[in-house]
């Protein structure tokens, strides 16, 4: 090729790469800067922000909202985490849900839709995820923002060769000091995930929380799915919570936290806390490695036929068929799981009672889907929409 | 650990800005059209790295 030809042919080359990077870093841009308009629902008393409970979120990407609905009568405070790991959406979903409509009786509820806020901000291209889902609602679809398990690394970077969690000094894999269920309870100069999970705790400290519940889904292929782990100072409320919930609703089981386990929030929120602290873990098909085709469909529907070949193989720990688990069924899991359990504590400690009322059943979440319980942002005044 | 983190991470943008360079470079150096195009596909994620796009 002549020199002239050459350059002729790098300028096509740069401008067709130029071309691929402005596409892909519009749509990166977009997606790291995707608001997601939420209501505060009627019985919502404050918002407040995590820096408000721990200056070293000010300024913080995962400076995010707290969602508080204060009966104003005695009771306990229960503090409900969704978007621990963006990447399980019945998470967000059934804490949105609950935000907009419960009601409470006594007690308060404190709730955050998107704990680990960094981690919805990037996804896994390479692994073919979707950059976004849509929930069909009664007056449209309402759009999110598909996340990942681990903080961005645009907030993070680089990772050390073997993260070493605080202070129980166990050695994690390196990208778990992005982990926000790994990185409990934190270091208020640590990383940003270290001090998100550093700044949680002070909130916990700081509003007495008593009970504390951390929403995730799991691969069929992991065994710790469709459960409650409890720390040991929950493990009657997650028992009798399992036991009522498979009696009359759905099949639940449940788990001790190991004690050996660090950075986990069922341990250490127990361990470095005076609450109680349970994980709610639902089935999510999409996060299978066996999987077929990644994309929304899978990720809402949850059906994929290749999940329910290793299932007839014998390799999952539970069980899917043809109708899969749509995401309907696994929100109308946390929200009954929740509803159960707070009843529960509620029965057991009756001078700290956090008693919910007016949420839909899992029958009706399931019937009606998740879509019917989310609140239009365009039917409320701006005061009351906040970004997520 | 917070103030050591953030000139480790000043160290890895500067050192992706230098390698992004190097591809630059490269690209306008080589004679080869394969490696001028190998060294266009690398240079994308470094770039949008730099950018603090992705």
């Amino acid at each position: 090729m002549s020199e002239k030809a050459l350059s002729g042919f790098r300028i096509t080359v740069l401008l067709i790469i130029s071309a691929i990077m402005i596409a892909t870093g519009i749509e990166f841009y977009n997606h790291r800067n995707f608001k997601e308009g939420t209501v505060a629902g009627p019985s919502v008393t404050s918002v407040k922000k995590l820096s408000d409970y721990s200056s070293i979120m000010k300024g913080s990407v995962n400076d995010t909202n707290v969602y508080i609905i204060d009966s104003g009568k005695p009771g306990g405070t229960a503090l409900i985490l969704g978007g621990t790991h963006p990447e399980e959406p019945s998470a967000n979903l059934a804490a949105e849900l609950i935000m907009g409509n419960v009601k409470i009786d006594s007690g308060k509820i404190m709730i955050v839709l998107r704990s680990n806020k960094s981690a919805s901000l990037v996804t896994r291209p390479g692994d073919a995820y979707p950059l976004y889902y849509n929930i069909k609602t009664d007056w449209g679809s309402k759009k999110y923002r598909m996340g990942d398990r681990w903080s961005s690394p645009l907030d993070s970077w680089p990772d050390p060769e073997v993260y070493v969690n605080y202070p129980s000094g166990q050695l994690l894999a390196y990208m778990d000091i992005r982990n926000f269920n790994r990185t409990w309870p934190g270091r208020l100069d640590g990383l940003i995930t270290e001090k998100t999970s550093a700044a949680f705790i002070e909130l916990i400290k700081k509003e007495n929380v008593d009970i504390f519940i951390d929403y995730h889904e799991a691969e069929l292929e992991y065994p710790v799915i469709s459960t409650i782990v409890a720390h040991q100072k929950g493990s009657d409320i997650a028992a009798m919570s399992s036991m009522m919930l498979t009696a009359t609703e759905f099949k639940i089981g449940m788990e001790f936290s190991p004690p050996s386990l660090h950075g986990l929030s069922h341990r250490e929120v127990g361990d470095f806390s005076d609450a109680v602290s349970l994980l709610f873990e639902t089935p999510e098909p999409f996060l299978d490695r066996v999987r077929g085709k990644t994309n929304e469909a899978l990720l809402l529907e949850g059906k994929d036929e290749f999940v329910m070949r290793a299932g007839e193989a014998g390799l999952l720990y539970e069980q899917i068929d043809e109708n899969g688990w749509h995401i309907d069924t696994r929100v109308a899991r946390q929200v009954a799981s929740t509803q159960m359990v707070l009843d529960t504590w509620s029965d057991f400690n009756p001078d700290k009672e956090v008693r919910m009322t007016s949420l839909p059943t899992y029958s009706e979440i399931r019937e009606n889907g998740v879509g019917s319980y989310l609140l239009n942002p365009s039917d409320y005044d701006k005061n009351l929409i906040y970004y997520e | 650990m917070d103030f050591i983190n953030s000139i480790v991470n000043i160290c890895y943008y500067l050192l992706s800005a230098f390698v992004a360079f190097v591809l630059l470079r490269n690209i306008f150096k080589s004679k080869k059209a394969q490696e001028i195009v190998l060294y266009s596909v690398m240079l994308i994620p470094f770039v949008l790295r730099v950018l603090h796009i992705k």
